[in-house]
């Protein structure tokens, strides 16, 4: 039996139907996010589950007990907002307190509590500032820190990283990677980082227009996409996805011919790049990004399809020069003209 | 002239336009606080005179032939009770407007405000009526329900504009923390809007007190208010221009002082929202 389970949910905002239909069952001590473009309806997802929003239709289950209309308050859940939402009057010991004295904690437990998710957020010498006294990182860590202290049966993450800078913001990450390494907690994640979604995740959750796209671990889903939005999604620089006009097949003497209307994926990784004359097709380089640890050259092929191409070691190209393209074609993806996964037999 | 110079000029002809201004808006009242202490005879003299003995025969006549107390205590009864009454309202109606917005939140509140553009005389007829058959007339009841009323608009708008201060997530995350809704009213909603709630309801004691047109044709000697004691020295015998000063001075000057002591919270009250 599942922990949490989503049994049919949908969600309307009069007229716009922003959830429309979503089924999911979440294992005890599972790690879930949800990740997809801005207006996929993955927040509204959340607060339906945190019990901030009413649902539509469908119901939520967690621990077998139907919670669907139970308030916020009552259905044990712990959720870090995306800006952090701490009470601005009280301290960061008050903040963290709060909900245990609201459900009328021992003194002398809550205090062994906040103390101990204090030390594990390195809180320990802020306890009486207020939050305005604290820097965008420390806020982050007592709101993290505020669901801690109360053990709740599933966290709940709203984009919790992206009111923080770029480093701050990787960082952070690890560290509630390792947080739910040692504390075991089911968790829920929010994010349309399709790299915090990658590092975190058991297992993502790609949603898109109200409607769960697909479900599996990070490398399901970036090795075996079930469409072409999914393999876009997942992955940077993205996957290439040429349309068949401009690749009708893997050079002359290939067997392999893809029927018309199909696209092909191709990774960054599996676009090789060789001297010029070999490989299946000509290019031409047109824009070289070298970062160091790789390399992403941009080529235009003769038929004017435009690829990118990911190596790690440094190339001696530059912009005009003409080269081959061998595809690693084990890794090929093909979609059909709805942009579903197909097979070529 | 050079640039120094030129803001040196500025500045001075600042400071002189903003001290015509205030003593422009204080002469009224100066020059009453001056008639009070006044005989009858000194106050319409022809010219005016700045340089008088002063005397306090004109309170003494005053509380003599009226009951200063009687009516301070009518003033203060109606301006609390309208006061906590008001805010007792429009706390949860700005809750709701701030945090539950609907497709018609901001008509309401435009709604609300539009009943202070209609003048007051054009409900009083209705009102008067209303106020009679119920046997309310010259009670603090009705006045006490009418100043309410009048207030309540603008209360719900100021205290609105506060909570819109607040971001939802805060009240959001208190329950998730397990609170129930007064909980969350009185831990996390109230602390953090104690200041908007202190200039709302200031605001309200001061208009309350003030207020004159219903007073004086709702009350009478029974139920009136300060502003009942002041319009009763202009009738019926002719003007008495002292003690009317008089009496305009005991009536104004609690809330004066009030308003002094609490100069810091109104102005912020009144602003909230212009600036960040």
């Amino acid at each position: 039996m599942a922990y949490l389970e989503l049994r049919g949910i949908e969600k309307s905002f009069g007229e716009a139907r922003v959830i429309k239909g979503v089924n999911l069952e979440i294992q005890p001590g599972e790690f879930v996010v949800f990740v997809g473009p801005s207006g996929c309806g993955k927040s509204t997802l959340l607060r339906l589950i945190a019990g901030l929003e009413t649902t539509t239709a469908g119901a939520i289950l967690l621990e077998g007990r139907d919670i669907t209309n139970l308030p916020s308050s009552k259905r044990d859940l712990a959720m870090v907002f995306q800006s952090y939402a701490l009470y601005p009057h009280m301290s960061v010991y008050e903040n963290m307190s709060f909900a245990l004295k609201l459900a009328k904690a021992d003194p002398a437990v809550i205090e062994e509590k906040v103390a101990r998710a204090a030390n594990i957020l390195n809180l320990n010498d802020y306890l009486k500032r207020t939050p305005k006294e604290l820097s965008g990182g420390q806020r982050q860590r007592v709101a993290i820190g505020r669901a801690i202290v109360r053990a709740p049966k599933v966290f709940l993450f709203d984009e919790p990283l992206s009111n923080l800078d770029a480093a701050l913001r990787g960082q952070t990450r690890i560290e509630i990677a390792k947080l739910h390494r040692d504390l075991g907690a089911t968790t829920i994640y929010v994010t349309h980082d399709q790299v915090e979604a990658m590092t975190l995740a058991d297992r993502v959750v790609v949603l898109r227009d109200g409607v769960i796209e697909q479900v599996g671990t990070p490398l399901d889903l970036y090795d075996r996409p079930a469409n072409q939005f999914v393999a876009q999604f997942i992955g940077t620089p993205q996957m290439n996805v040429i349309s068949a006009a401009k690749i009708p097949s893997f050079g002359p003497d290939s067997k392999l011919k893809i029927p018309d209307g199909w696209f092909v994926g191709l990774r960054p990784e599996s676009v090789v790049l060789v001297p010029g004359g070999a490989g299946h097709f000509r290019a031409k380089v047109e824009l070289i990004e070298a970062l160091g640890a790789e390399t992403l050259i941009y080529v235009s092929t003769e038929q004017g399809a435009q690829l990118v191409a990911r190596q790690t070691a440094r190339t001696g190209l530059v912009v005009g020069d003409s080269v081959g393209i061998e595809i690693d074609t084990t890794t090929v993806h093909f979609f059909d003209a709805l942009g579903r996964i197909a097979a070529i037999n | 002239m050079t640039q120094l110079q030129l803001n040196m000029a500025m500045k001075v002809l600042r400071t002189i336009l903003a001290w015509g201004v205030a003593l422009l808006l204080f002469f009224p009242l100066g020059w009453l606080v001056l008639t009070a202490f006044k005989t009858e005879l000194q106050a319409i003299s022809v010219p005016p005179l700045l340089f008088f003995t002063p005397t306090l025969e004109n309170f003494s006549i005053v509380q003599e032939r009226s009951d200063y107390m009687h009516y301070a205590t009518n003033s203060l009864i109606t301006s609390v009770l309208s006061t906590i009454l008001g805010l007792a309202l429009a706390f949860p109606a700005a809750y709701a407007m701030a945090f539950i917005k609907g497709k018609y939140t901001k008509d309401i509140l435009m709604w609300m405000l539009s009943t202070k553009m209609m003048p007051a005389v054009g409900a009083l007829v209705p009102i008067y009526v209303v106020a009679q058959t119920t046997g309310l007339l010259d009670s603090l009841t009705v006045l006490t329900i009418i100043f309410t009323l009048s207030n309540l608009p603008i209360m719900v708008w100021m205290l609105y504009s506060n909570f819109k201060e607040i971001p939802g997530e805060i009240l959001e995350a208190s329950r998730m923390d397990g609170a129930t809704l007064w909980q969350e009213f009185r831990l996390v909603l109230l602390p953090l809007t104690m200041g908007g709630l202190a200039s709302t309801g200031l605001l309200c004691l001061v208009l309350s007190w003030n207020e004159a047109f219903w007073s004086l044709n709702l009350s009478s000697a029974k139920a009136g208010t300060l502003a009942f004691l002041i319009a009763s020295y202009s009738s019926p015998e002719g003007l008495f221009w002292a003690k009317l000063s008089a009496a305009s001075f005991m009536a104004i000057g609690p809330i004066v002082v009030f308003g002094w002591f609490s100069q810091k919270q109104l102005v912020q009250g009144l602003t909230f929202g212009a600036v960040k």
